[in-house]
């Protein structure tokens, strides 16, 4: 099928970026979103253009590492009915032939661009490296039955543990807010035994620091919910509001 | 051409395994107490540089960091947490057993090293085994969400043809979970200030001073920036090279290029020929397939393999009567059936399309029919089991495989080979280790289901912080410094190597090349290798190589975020590399494991290992430009394993 597309082409940060237009003329529909782009790429390079820069890696919807917005959707999900997968999931026979398709990258204040459509998220590390983890050297572990832990609860963690890392939340997100991943992320130690200790130092902790990165706050919109490649539930949000209220009481200030 | 064999020169005796002397049970134990420690005092005057940042490099750094050395990690990532560790589907073994069904350490050491048909190091193995369950304990308390029993004990399953449960797991996610856990502890240090991370970063050489390896040379993927980091010791953490086949499992950024390196440096790269290639992928859907996707191997609990029966039968699936359908692996297995070995089923539905039978558009599958299961069981079990795959599989191909049947095909998953490395992980450049799958110590020619994992946590959490303390306390380092004679060539080499690159503007594209080298490899030294074939890729390799160099095109700038650079530099080294990956393919005239030289099979068509011939393990030493490499042997004696031929008939 024939497609035009509308890519956003910036060199990098400190130079004005704009929508440019390329035409495909040869699209298989059983070639994936980002295996499209690789024609239009080696097209481009062929022509002796430069070509289209782009995050992706394992192509198998896991790690994280694609982020387009695609026809104004982070990862250009909502496609006939087409839910909880990354750009890389998805495939060109759920486009139509003649269709022009606008890509472009994350936009967040959290999320500088580095040149057309990658973003750095080094922000999410960060705001792990605030507390996102449980302090437990290598070595130090008891036996790993010792402690039962019921199986809703690591049903839960699970579900909340299953976030990519990958952005569309903040993408998808009318303030730009980093609530689903921070609450995710903490959500999943939050339901373990193992994470009680250090629970309410680390929501203080790592709240500060998704809002010092300069992400929005919530005003529930739920877009975030709905752009999830994964489905994290915006319960976790909530989740972490108590628990930031809780810690509040308890007079715990931010050690980062 | 005929002679390739015989120029090549054989070294035996020259490498020293550094295994210790004593019963296998005790080996650890005793040299953990025989090797020197660092007082707690001088870690922190030590640098470690760390390549990768996957289970394997995640763990070391973490772990190196909290004992209080001064780490630094590279990635070409833009986060630590998306190595292709991420990945793992199935599961991690463990020698605990919970579910007393007769599990041990021996047990779990015993099926890796037969697993690993009789070609890997049984020190190693049993090493292995032993810290497994160290393992399980670290990572729960991590946080790590295992799959619980109701009662809140971890749940286990059967994985991969073990007849014990011994896989532990979290969802279809384990290698998430896992890297997850090992990306905590490290953001943890990386929050301390023990470890500086450096994502999108890629190393382009390693740095030998005075024979010790003492840093790196990266790019900054950024900036492109060239610039030199010294240190005290350098860890490769920087998983297989399967993507030298251009289509495989592995994420597209995977590469070669750090152990390359450090084999041009001096490092011998031990038993390249060993890849394994998992029955159950999607096939590829036509040119501009990307890469290939894994399905897990548990739909073969349930799915039965069959194909046409008469080559070029062009009816749709369901339009085949029973009688005109060939389950030839149920035919040829009786006893195993669907559920033979990953080696054995990928080979037979190789054989299968080659002899025409195979099905898809472009005739490249096997069927795998979930129909008599979902008659048997219903459609909700089956979703039950195995929704989530048969939503990806339909996402991916349009196709309903609760209607007809799955299309599956095998494609290249995880190297067995690497870089040679002793019983401390130590490279033959002192120094240089190499833990996790870039290395090629614990699976022999073949690796197991869930074993993956274990490698990588079982080096990085509990075995090089141990090593690199005792070479640490041993070594004499001088003081070195960014103007030393060793920096600066290296630094030079890199950069012409890049100038060149951007130099050549010819007609091709980088992936153009990349495609075409891994089509030789897949055809030559694929499922089934035979002496011809080999040859062949030998001659059309260096030819594919020759035209790169003249030919390729690197559109954008070096001094600039460029993708196509950063992809020109890793085929280079493929092109490199898959030489001596077809060269140790050819001299191994054996089959075992993920290796099957036609010539050398049982009467049933099995891999036939030659013992008397080939048990040692094929070193490759780099012996300059243009020249054929050296091998080196070491010889593998097994005392506590019998050496006994598989069936599974």
């Amino acid at each position: 099928m024939k497609l035009t597309l509308r890519v956003w082409r910036q060199k990098n940060s400190n130079t004005q970026g704009k929508l440019e237009d390329h035409q495909l003329d040869d699209v298989s529909p059983d070639s994936s979103f980002l295996e499209m782009i690789d024609d239009l790429n080696e097209k481009l390079t062929n022509e002796g253009n430069e070509p289209i820069a782009f995050d992706h890696d394992c192509r198998e919807g896991i790690c994280g590492m694609c982020s387009l917005v695609v026809n104004g959707v982070a990862h250009g999900q909502d496609r006939e009915l087409i839910k909880a997968v990354t750009i890389c999931q998805l495939h060109m026979r759920n486009f139509k032939g003649g269709e022009t398709i606008v890509l472009e990258p994350w936009r967040a204040e959290g999320f500088p661009l580095l040149k057309d459509l990658i973003v750095d998220r080094g922000a999410f590390d960060r705001i792990i490296q605030a507390g996102g983890f449980i302090s437990v050297g290598t070595g130090s572990a008891p036996d790993a039955n010792a402690l039962p832990i019921p199986k809703k609860n690591a049903d839960i963690s699970m579900d909340a543990a299953a976030c990519i890392g990958c952005g569309a939340c903040v993408a998808a997100c009318p303030n730009a807010s980093a609530m689903l991943f921070t609450s995710a992320k903490m959500g999943s130690l939050n339901h373990l035994p193992q994470g009680q200790t250090e629970r309410y130092q680390r929501v203080v902790n790592m709240v500060t620091q998704m809002d010092n990165e300069g992400f929005g706050a919530c005003t529930n919109m739920a877009e975030c919910e709905a752009a999830c490649p994964k489905e994290i539930s915006l319960d976790f949000i909530a989740q972490m509001n108590r628990d930031l209220i809780t810690a509040t009481l308890k007079g715990i200030g931010p050690t980062v | 051409m005929k002679n390739i064999i015989d120029q090549i020169k054989v070294v035996e005796g020259s490498l020293n395994s550094a295994v210790p002397e004593g019963p296998i049970q005790d080996i650890w134990d005793n040299h953990r107490f025989n090797m020197k420690l660092v007082n707690p005092a001088n870690k922190r005057k030590f640098n470690v540089i760390m390549v990768g940042s996957g289970l394997a490099g995640g763990a070391a750094a973490a772990t190196m960091g909290e004992l209080g050395y001064n780490v630094q990690c590279f990635f070409y990532q833009d986060s630590a947490r998306r190595a292709h560790s991420v990945a793992a589907q199935g599961g991690i073994n463990a020698a605990k057993n919970y579910q007393n069904d007769g599990d041990s350490i021996f047990r779990l050491f015993y099926d890796t090293v037969k697993g690993g048909d009789y070609r890997s190091r049984e020190a190693n193995v049993y090493r292995l085994a032993q810290v497994s369950n160290n393992i399980i304990d670290q990572c729960a308390a991590q946080g790590v969400p295992f799959a619980r029993e109701y009662g809140g004990a971890l749940d286990n399953r059967s994985f991969g043809g073990a007849q014990v449960s011994r896989t532990f797991y979290a969802r279809g996610q384990t290698g998430q979970q896992l890297l997850l856990g090992a990306y905590q502890a490290l953001s943890r240090q990386a929050a301390a200030g023990t470890v500086k991370l450096f994502p999108r970063t890629e190393i382009l050489d390693i740095i030998v001073i005075d024979e010790q390896a003492r840093g790196v040379v990266t790019r900054n993927m950024v900036t492109g920036e060239i610039k030199s980091y010294l240190a005290d010791a350098v860890v490769l953490a920087t998983g297989g090279y399967g993507n030298l086949y251009y289509l495989s499992t592995n994420a597209m950024g995977c590469n070669v290029t750090a152990s390359w390196r450090a084999y041009k440096r001096g490092a011998f790269f031990a038993n390249p020929c060993y890849v394994q290639i998992h029955p159950t992928c999607i096939p590829p859907a036509g040119e501009h397939q990307s890469k290939l996707t894994l399905m897990s191997e548990s739909l073969r609990n349930d799915g039965r393999i069959w194909v046409p029966r008469n080559a070029g039968d062009n009816r749709k699936a369901n339009d085949i009567p029973e009688s005109d359908r060939y389950y030839y692996l149920e035919e040829k297995y009786p006893s195993f059936g669907n559920l033979v070995p990953r080696d054995v089923a990928s080979r037979n539905a190789k054989t299968v399309v080659d002899e025409g039978h195979g099905v898809g558009e472009l005739k490249n599958g096997v069927y795998l029919d979930f129909s008599e299961s979902i008659g048997r069981l219903g459609a909700h079990i089956i979703k039950e089991r195995y929704g989530n795959l048969f939503d990806m599989y339909t996402s991916i191909t349009g196709e309903d495989p609760y209607k007809v049947p799955m299309r599956i095909y095998p494609a290249i998953h995880y190297s067995m080979g690497g870089t040679w490395v002793d019983y401390n992980l130590q490279s033959t450049i002192p120094g240089l280790f190499s833990i996790g799958e870039a290395n090629f110590s614990d699976h022999g020619a073949n690796r197991l289901g869930a074993s993956a994992l274990m490698q990588g946590l079982a080096d990085g959490y509990f075995v090089i912080p141990y090593t690199m303390g005792n070479y640490l306390a041993q070594a004499s380092l001088k003081k070195v410094d960014t103007n030393h004679p060793a920096v600066k060539e290296a630094e030079a080499a890199v950069n012409e190597k890049t100038k060149k690159l951007m130099s050549i503007n010819g007609k091709r594209s980088v992936s153009s090349f990349h495609r075409e080298l891994g089509r030789v490899i897949w055809d030559n030294v694929g499922m089934a290798r035979t002496d011809a074939g080999l040859r062949k890729a030998l001659k059309r390799i260096p030819e594919i190589r020759a035209e790169f160099w003249e030919n390729v095109r690197v559109p954008g700038s070096a001094a600039d975020l460029n993708q196509s650079l950063e992809m020109a530099g890793r085929v280079a080294d493929f092109l490199e590399f898959g030489e001596v990956m077809a060269l140790d393919a050819l001299y191994r005239a054996e089959s075992c494991g993920g290796h099957f030289r036609e010539e050398s099979q049982t009467e049933e068509g099995e891999a036939l290992r030659d013992d008397e011939n080939f048990a040692y393990v094929s070193a490759w030493e780099y012996a300059g430009e243009g020249k054929t490499p050296i091998l080196n042997k070491e010889p593998l004696t097994f005392e506590y394993v019998k050496l006994t031929q598989r069936s599974y008939k």
